[in-house]
């Protein structure tokens, strides 16, 4: 009696399942055949015409630039420093934007005896400045500074903190407090039990989010260099307002290029800390 | 790096005396590694440092000091907040008028209190409040403060003549012409909220109030300056303003098609990023899904295929949002579809690869569980596999939702179109800043609104 009891009530739960599951995809579908069709009539080009055109600018360019033969490649090598400037960007706001990160992510932390109100308020900041767009900020102090880099780098750093910060602050939760206490016991100041205790658990994790938001920065600020901030966008958004294709394909070349690396090799970087082969190489035997 | 216990220090047994010699010898190990941790971060410190003074020199800091504006900050701030009321005597073009922003939709029929004319504007007098106030009589303009001695300004046929009968305020500033080297133009901001121009082709006082003018209402409407409850009045009364339209109809429509806050397009724009933001996100994920099946080594044996899905999925990440934005805005034109295809290629790659990551770590035991049972392909993977990556699917799908929220509002201005965009030429022309605020406390809303559903949806899915 009681199986029988158990299986129809597993069926029924299964049954409701089933409704739930088929419910959500028709609000799925629903929502992508009336998002789609209100999205093509409020667009200039339509859809089918669009994809026709599709290959056309690419292969536009593409030709532009094989006409040019080897000449490409010196067009190529003459962006380097808008690359140059643009990883500038993006490396300095995320080592500022991540060193403030950990400032807050400490302060946020609860199992690191800070000043409990604190830990609210600066869990709320970090909250803002990650809801807040880049592109505002960007445009504000565009505004007031100048069009140049810098207004990019510090609206760049400014989602950074917010970012990294959640991130940071979840694993500091998940440490192990022992080596935190051990060192306590010995009478090491809260510096210092940051310093041995908490630091050497979190490094790795840390390094890891860091690296994986350097390669979302980078991206960030070719975009962002394109509303005004220097670096790869602004000569992109020259070269294609003056309808020049071959410098437009040299400079979508060297972004392609550079964030395929970045990303191969931050990846590469990241596994090896999770897996813990880099940091076994550190640690002496 | 915590220093693992060297295991052979201790033998077998955990020895019972207490081995001084072994512990002192294992300290000074200890203490090496530490200091050895510690010289390793200080040469990384040092490392970041040194870049950083070279990005210092880099972005060329000191110049960008020297040429910062601060006061378009202020003045960005006071004008968001605040709007102002001209003042306008036309000397070249007679003529007297004071109007809101001096739009000519928003001119005064009786000027406010504060300005006192008589009609043909000859002799105006305008209090700028805080004892200062300014006297127009036909073309000569005396500004009288709390501290200052009066100013005496009049415009001529070829610049201005000033007599300040005592010491030049600080405030003052006086446009001369570089070639002539006679005076043109008479400047004064004694405070933030006031300001007073002479020309010789016109006298121009503006003086700022808080608020937000016409917010609701086109200034020349019936409907301007009505409080609350006489609207309220106004909808439930019978008596049509317009006869063809109910009253509130016409409250509405009034407000909708305000011409200068253009509540409309702003609304219109914020539907068309969350389109793009919803519609990129969602296809992201429903294309990615299948793709990412096949190119997990426990679902697809081919290795050919999974490599070259692999290479699908970095290639797309690779071509960055910014370059597929910039192809889809020549095919497509401008509109919500193209920013929504651009996300969605972009994110197939992202959400792709993570998703077929997450399938190569599933627990094979509730697969064979299920395939014990006589379940054929598709019940493995409905029963077997879906539910267990379910959760990362949905966690993931919200929070590039999230993301992509704020990615569309930049590819809007790149020139896809929605919010970004309007905020980029309402920048750009920079008239009023009320109209930028409006739309930046708009876009915000409208980001951490999708961020609180999101977050509460990921909470009822996750669980439920």
């Amino acid at each position: 009696m009681v199986a029988v009891s158990q299986h129809e009530s597993i069926v029924q739960l299964e049954q409701r399942r089933r409704a739930y599951s088929l419910l959500t995809i028709l609000v799925v579908v629903l929502i992508l055949v009336t998002g789609y069709t209100q999205a093509e009539s409020m667009n200039s080009g339509g859809f089918l015409t669009g994809l026709r055109q599709f290959f056309d600018y690419p292969g536009d360019i593409l030709e532009e630039a094989w006409a040019e033969g080897w000449a490409f490649w010196g067009i190529v090598w003459g962006f380097l420093p808008a690359l140059v400037e643009t990883l500038n960007i993006a490396a300095t706001a995320t080592i500022l934007g991540g060193v403030l990160a950990m400032v807050f992510a400490f302060l946020s932390t609860r199992s690191l005896d800070v000043w409990p109100p604190l830990i609210p308020v600066s869990r709320r900041l970090m909250d803002v400045m990650r809801a807040f767009p880049e592109l505002i900020l960007a445009l504000f102090l565009i505004f007031v500074l100048g069009a140049s880099s810098v207004p990019a780098m510090i609206a760049v750093a400014f989602h950074t903190i917010g970012a990294l910060g959640k991130l940071f602050s979840e694993v500091n939760e998940n440490i192990d407090r022992r080596p935190v206490e051990g060192l306590q016991a010995v009478g090491a100041s809260w510096l210092q039990r940051l310093r041995f205790g908490v630091l050497p658990q979190v490094l790795p994790n840390y390094t890891s989010y860091f690296l994986m938001r350097f390669e979302i920065n980078v991206r960030a600020s070719a975009i962002l260099g394109f509303v005004g901030a220097g670096g790869l966008g602004a000569e992109l958004r020259r070269t294609i307002g003056w309808g020049s294709g071959e410098e437009t394909a040299a400079l979508l070349l060297l972004l392609f290029a550079s964030i395929m690396v970045i990303d191969q090799v931050s990846g590469m970087v990241r596994r090896g800390l999770v897996t813990g082969t880099l940091r076994a190489k550190r640690v002496p035997a | 790096m915590s220093t693992p216990p060297a295991p052979l220090a201790f033998p077998l047994a955990f020895p019972l005396a207490f081995d001084a010699d072994a512990v002192m010898a294992r300290h000074v190990d200890a203490v090496r590694h530490v200091r050895r941790g510690s010289l390793i971060g200080l040469a990384g410190l040092l490392a970041v440092l040194a870049y950083l003074v070279y990005a210092w020199f880099a972005f060329d800091i000191p110049r960008l000091i020297a040429t910062a504006e601060p006061q378009r900050a202020v003045l960005l701030a006071t004008d968001a907040v605040a709007h102002k009321v001209h003042v306008t005597k036309g000397l070249r073009n007679p003529g007297f008028e004071v109007a809101v922003e001096g739009e000519r939709t928003a001119t005064y029929d009786t000027p406010p209190a504060w300005v006192e004319a008589d009609t043909a504007g000859d002799r105006v007098i305008v209090d700028l409040g805080d004892g200062y106030s300014a006297r127009i009589d036909g073309a000569v303009l005396t500004l009288t403060g709390p501290d200052t001695a009066p100013i005496r300004v009049e415009a001529t046929d070829r610049g201005v003549r000033i007599d300040y009968r005592g010491a030049r305020p600080d405030w003052v500033t006086e446009g001369v012409n570089v070639k002539t080297g006679s005076l043109v133009k008479f400047e004064a901001r004694p405070s933030i909220d006031k300001r007073v121009q002479v020309t010789r082709s016109k006298i121009e006082i503006h003086r700022y109030f808080f608020g937000w003018e016409n917010f609701w209402f086109p200034f020349d409407s019936p409907l301007h300056g009505l409080s609350l409850g006489a609207l309220v009045e106004l909808a439930l009364s019978g008596d049509r303003i317009d006869p063809d339209r109910s009253n509130v109809a016409t409250i509405f429509d009034t407000f909708w098609s305000n011409p200068e806050w253009q509540h409309r397009t702003v609304f219109i724009a914020l539907l068309e990023t969350v389109l793009m933001a919803v519609l990129g996100t969602l296809t992201a994920a429903f294309v990615g899904l299948p793709l990412a099946f096949a190119a997990a080594h426990t679902f697809n044996r081919i290795a050919v295929i999974r490599f070259a899905l692999r290479r699908l999925f970095d290639f797309l990440r690779g071509i960055d949002m910014l370059i597929w934005s910039l192809i889809f805005i020549r095919a497509f034109g401008l509109g919500p579809l193209t920013g929504a295809l651009a996300i969605a290629f972009t994110d197939t790659g992202t959400l792709g690869k993570l998703f077929s990551e997450t399938l190569e770590n599933i627990d094979r035991k509730q697969v064979e569980g299920v395939q014990a049972t006589g379940a054929n392909r598709w019940q493995r993977y409905r029963f077997g596999v879906i539910p267990q990556i379910l959760p990362v699917f949905v966690s993931q799908g919200l929070y590039y939702l999230e993301s992509n929220m704020r990615s569309a509002t930049v590819i809007g201005a790149l020139g896809a179109g929605g919010i970004g965009l309007v905020l980029v030429e309402t920048m750009r022309t920079s008239r009023d800043w009320e109209n930028t605020l409006y739309i930046i406390i708009l876009t915000i809303l409208l980001v951490v609104a999708m961020d609180a559903l999101s977050g509460w949806l990921r909470r009822r899915l996750i669980q439920g």
